[in-house]
């Protein structure tokens, strides 16, 4: 821990941009695809990802001290799992429909790499803190990257966004863009402007 | 749904990766080169099928019978974390050939969302113990098809005239895009 000390607003926001989840470290691509066909869909599995997401990390870093190094995957897996569980249920019991929606992906959430990447990179080696705030950094990336590829995705093959009419009648719906191509496509797109803004950015 | 509908709906009408989006990670990680794409589809197709016939007799002999449904997460995880483990060893005892082959892709499909997610849709859609085996195998040959085609369009897209920035995962993903597109294709084959 004794590296460098980064200030906490700095910690909070590298998650937004410069260490993106989604659009620089390519991590938790599974669900960013899947579920992104509405802004709305995007916007929920981000928090479902927050919640798990700064949980486990609170919980980790907490106990940190106490795992062996050889178990410790399994124990993050675990910790994970449960907290994926509470998740799905609760979404289960008061959004039934969101939950339907999102279908399989919310139990896939244990699989995601951002979550299992955070606590094997961070929380495992930093005090409670800090941890908390990397998780909500990470995750507050993840949920922005999601809710816009989703509202772009839902702008361009439905014209609505969070299901407000925002093109003209005349706008014919362009339906690939809501199916899976159009997630790959989108996604493409979004990571290679990512790598433009960052070049300009450097120079 | 006969046997032979299960295999051709799991492999290539609800292609795993470029339909349902499962697995992606090692999707876009290990399709540069030809042969290790292969190894990967192969490691993770064997896996697949066991994790299947695992899942089912867990879920149908343990949470059912005690009422632990709710546990299923937890539970699937771990099975399949051991499971891959178990795979790794039993494969380096008996072949060494085949475990140098497949080398680290092995431990990484622990994480590897479409084992989870083969899991989670034979539950969902009640299939019984030898349509789990056939829909986990298929799945596996669909991912398989997914990479290796992947693999060797971008062995060719090294040589092409690719715009810099869009170098790596981007153009990866719109080519994936595309495969997308002619995968929708199969859309009513059934």
């Amino acid at each position: 821990m004794a590296k460098k000390k980064i200030s906490l607003l700095k910690e909070f926001t590298k998650g937004l941009w410069d260490e993106n989840p989604v659009l620089v470290m390519l991590l938790g691509l599974c669900p960013t695809l899947a579920v992104t066909s509405s802004a709305i869909n995007g916007l929920a599995m981000g928090l479902a990802v927050l919640f798990t997401l700064t949980a486990s990390s609170t919980i980790i870093s907490s106990v940190r001290k106490i795992i062996p190094k050889e178990v410790r995957i399994p124990t993050f897996i675990i910790v994970i799992a449960t907290f994926v569980t509470i998740t799905d249920k609760s979404m289960a019991a008061f959004q039934p429909i969101l939950h339907k929606s999102l279908g399989a992906f919310i139990p896939l959430i244990v699989v995601n790499c951002v979550i299992l990447g955070r606590q094997e990179a961070f929380a495992s080696k930093n005090n409670v803190g800090r941890s908390i705030v990397d998780a909500l950094g990470m995750s507050v990336g993840f949920t922005i990257t999601l809710t816009v590829l989703g509202a772009i995705r839902e702008l361009l093959g439905a014209g609505t966004i969070f299901s407000l009419q925002l093109m003209p009648d005349s706008f014919v719906p362009w339906m690939v863009m809501i199916l899976p191509p159009g997630a790959f496509i989108t996604l493409g797109l979004m990571i290679g402007a990512t790598n433009w803004i960052n070049a300009r950015r450097e120079r | 749904m006969t046997i032979f509908t299960i295999f051709i709906s799991a492999a290539i009408i609800n292609n795993y990766v470029l339909v349902q989006f499962l697995g992606i990670c090692p999707f876009v990680g290990v399709s540069k080169k030809l042969s290790s794409s292969f190894s990967m589809g192969l490691a993770t197709t064997f896996v697949m099928t066991m994790a299947a016939a695992v899942t089912w007799l867990i879920y149908y002999f343990i949470l059912v019978p005690f009422n632990l449904q709710f546990l299923q997460i937890v539970s699937f995880i771990l099975v399949i974390a051991s499971l891959v483990q178990l795979v790794e060893m039993f494969i380096k005892k008996m072949s060494k050939p085949l475990y140098d082959a497949l080398g680290i892709f092995l431990p990484l499909i622990t994480t590897n969302c479409a084992i989870m997610g083969v899991a989670l849709f034979l539950v969902m859609k009640e299939y019984s113990f030898i349509e789990s085996i056939i829909f986990g195998f298929s799945a596996g040959v669909g991912f398989t098809l997914a990479i290796v085609l992947m693999a060797g369009i971008r062995e060719e897209l090294e040589i092409a005239d690719v715009p810099e920035y869009f170098k790596g995962a981007p153009i990866t993903m719109i080519v994936a895009g595309c495969m997308a597109l002619a995968f929708m294709g199969f859309a009513g084959l059934i």
